[in-house]
């Protein structure tokens, strides 16, 4: 694996003063007063940076055939095997993988796929959310009518049709290698609605601001004037937006994989694990499946739980 | 009335438009038709004879209306993977989801309604705050991982309830169903609460948030004042203007209730139309594919459109406004 991991919060690219200066106040301070966000937090930031150092920190690597021992399959967690002695934290699985390092390794996938849709649906959202707001017209009606033809459908429906569609087109034998990225595709393109819906909204408000008509009188392009003037006051309600998304499409990432319709065995999600681990749920070996199953909800539930806190600390009229 | 009216059905027949052409394409594009029914021994001839056959000779957009015709007559062509025609695939599964989405959407209804009047009523109470608690827990659990809780709980530890399939089912006149045998019941329980818990949540939110916006008004203090019975203003004042709403959030879940069947059914392999079309994924099936697609967004459109007449005609404020306001 050769991604990089983007950080917890997906800071936007050009951070403007305003934003810089509520970070240091408002938020800092609201931060500071939240014992669940603060709690939260750490997790995901636990979670996220065991994930990003996993090769240094698994003690095993589950994916090198050459380490597995298949005499260790089956060792339950906190005990050493029966016949090699080896000690595993949380157990393994039937082929005597470490199940901890498969959940790291799992997680890196999670993650990486969760942050990778999500900045792929906040992109493409929010640059047709600014033009539909902006040029209106046209290009609005269609933008808009897309996305509510969209909207009709729940996400996960649309993402596994996409997910479908790209199975189709692509050759049997490149299937698993572009799975990862399939699924990036088909979760993020399910959830560029949202974005675009009140990135739209809010350029209609700031449309019509005297900032706006300023530059616009000193002959700024549309495009600077979309890019420069509106987006970094249209950004706020983005934020919180991509917080709470992240936690669905870690979700919707790991249901896709659950169903088999996402990542690989090769290269297993958390979900992949999940739908793993089931089968050996009904002959005791609980573990396989237990450990996975907690990660992925602590990771969703503490996202969830701090995009929660965010929306309070960003919307005034919450106060 | 009228103009609202045509407006949202040629909008609804818009989508419907949209959506064939996704379904249509999937057909034309993904992978050669041609290629799919022929096998390997073929000549040059035998390619081009399907090919007119099967109309692909002909412009894109003559194709497109007359799949939309096939399709409107249930024709979708056959399984890649069964050879049998879709239709009657679908037909054979439908039975199963459509048990299991009216049972599992009965129990969100009841168990929503009830517990939302109750958090409301005892806001401050302890039951309240530990049903509010739980239902947080809720809906950030993923639906798949309900089921295998339940799935351990219930079939693995206890041995209480089936962990897969529909148990036995008998046959009426071509429907299959599960609610006359004790097995085909007791088959029922675990995937319609798993199915039936997100939604249940949902309409218990809401209807506590509007019963608490409901109870500050001047109407219930009103009735407090002229002495009325505590149960009474709750249930005959306060409870009737709370359920607009409610109607529709339950009336847009149903589609979902039906679109997230597919991950129940795959947890319990229940042998319905979801499971059937994350197999359909699997192995690439394309027109079961497209049969589901343009099968469900009927279903959505339909129930869409009829939710928003619903609320037109229940809400007469509604009405007023686009009467007057409109034009």
């Amino acid at each position: 694996m050769t991604q990089t991991e983007t950080p917890p919060t997906p800071a936007p690219v050009k951070a403007p003063s305003r934003l810089s200066r509520a970070w240091h106040s408002d938020l800092a301070w609201s931060f500071r007063r939240a014992p669940v966000a603060m709690i939260s937090a750490f997790v995901v930031i636990v979670l996220v940076l065991s994930a990003v150092l996993a090769p240094l920190i698994a003690p095993h690597d589950p994916f090198n055939p050459a380490t597995l021992n298949l005499m260790n399959g089956f060792t339950p967690p906190g005990e050493a095997n029966a016949f090699t002695g080896d000690f595993f934290f949380l157990g393994t699985d039937d082929q005597g993988r470490d199940v901890f390092s498969t959940i790291l390794y799992g997680m890196r996938i999670s993650l990486f796929v969760g942050f990778a849709a999500v900045m792929l649906a906040m992109v493409l959202g929010v640059i047709l959310g600014l033009l539909a707001g902006y040029l209106g017209g046209w290009t609005e009606t269609i933008i808009m009518r897309v996305a509510d033809v969209q909207l009709t459908f729940p996400a996960i429906l649309v993402a596994m049709l996409i997910f479908g569609i790209a199975k189709g087109i692509t050759p049997p034998e490149y299937r698993d290698q572009m799975a990862i990225w399939v699924l990036i595709l088909a979760i993020g393109l399910s959830d560029w609605v949202q974005f675009a819906r009140v990135v739209r909204g809010a350029t209609l408000v700031e449309k019509s601001r005297e900032y706006v008509q300023a530059a616009k009188l000193i002959g700024r392009s549309p495009l600077s004037i979309m890019l420069r003037h509106i987006l970094p006051n249209v950004l706020n309600p983005v934020l919180v937006i991509a917080t709470i998304s992240l936690a669905l499409a870690i979700i919707a990432e790991a249901t896709l994989s659950f169903l088999g319709v996402g990542a690989p065995p090769t290269k297993p999600s958390l979900g992949t694990l999940i739908r793993i681990g089931q089968e050996f749920m009904f002959s005791g070996e609980w573990w396989i499946l237990f450990f996975p199953a907690v990660t992925l909800l602590a990771l969703a539930l503490s996202i969830n739980l701090l995009g929660d806190w965010l929306r309070d600390a960003l919307n005034p009229k919450l106060r | 009335m009228l103009a609202y009216t045509i407006r949202r059905i040629a909008q609804s027949i818009f989508v419907l438009f949209v959506v064939g052409l996704v379904a249509f394409s999937m057909f034309r594009f993904v992978g050669d038709p041609v290629d799919n029914m022929l096998g390997q021994e073929r000549t040059q001839e035998d390619v081009e004879r399907l090919r007119e056959q099967l109309g692909l000779d002909q412009p894109f957009i003559v194709q497109y209306f007359r799949f939309l015709e096939q399709a409107a007559q249930g024709n979708f062509g056959l399984s890649y993977r069964q050879g049998r025609p879709v239709a009657e695939i679908l037909l054979e599964r439908a039975p199963a989801t459509l048990e299991l989405a009216f049972v599992s959407g009965m129990m969100a209804l009841a168990g929503g309604i009830a517990l939302g009047i109750f958090t409301a009523i005892r806001r401050r109470g302890f039951g309240a705050n530990v049903v509010m608690t739980l239902s947080l827990i809720g809906v950030s659990l993923p639906t798949f991982l309900i089921g295998i809780l339940l799935i351990y709980l219930f079939s693995v530890e206890l041995g209480w309830l089936p962990s897969f399939g529909r148990g036995e089912v008998v046959e009426v006149g071509g429907w299959t169903t599960g609610f006359l045998t004790a097995s085909g019941l007791k088959a029922l329980i675990l995937p319609s609460i798993t199915l039936g818990l997100y939604q249940m949540t949902l309409i218990m939110r809401l209807v506590r948030t509007e019963m608490l916006e409901v109870l500050r008004m001047d109407y219930i203090r009103f009735a407090r004042a002229r002495g009325l019975r505590e149960k009474s203003i709750n249930f005959r004042h306060a409870l009737k203007n709370t359920l607009v709403p409610v109607i529709t959030i339950t009336g847009l879940q149903l589609g979902s209730i039906i679109a997230f069947a597919i991950i129940t059914e795959t947890v319990f392999q229940w042998p319905g139309v979801g499971l059937l079309f994350i197999n359909a994924i699997q192995f690439v099936d394309i027109p079961v594919m497209a049969a589901y697609l343009m099968l469900i967004s009927v279903m959505f459109v339909g129930i869409n459109l009829i939710v928003d007449m619903l609320y037109f005609a229940i809400d007469p404020r509604l009405r007023a406004d686009r009467t007057s306001g409109g034009h």
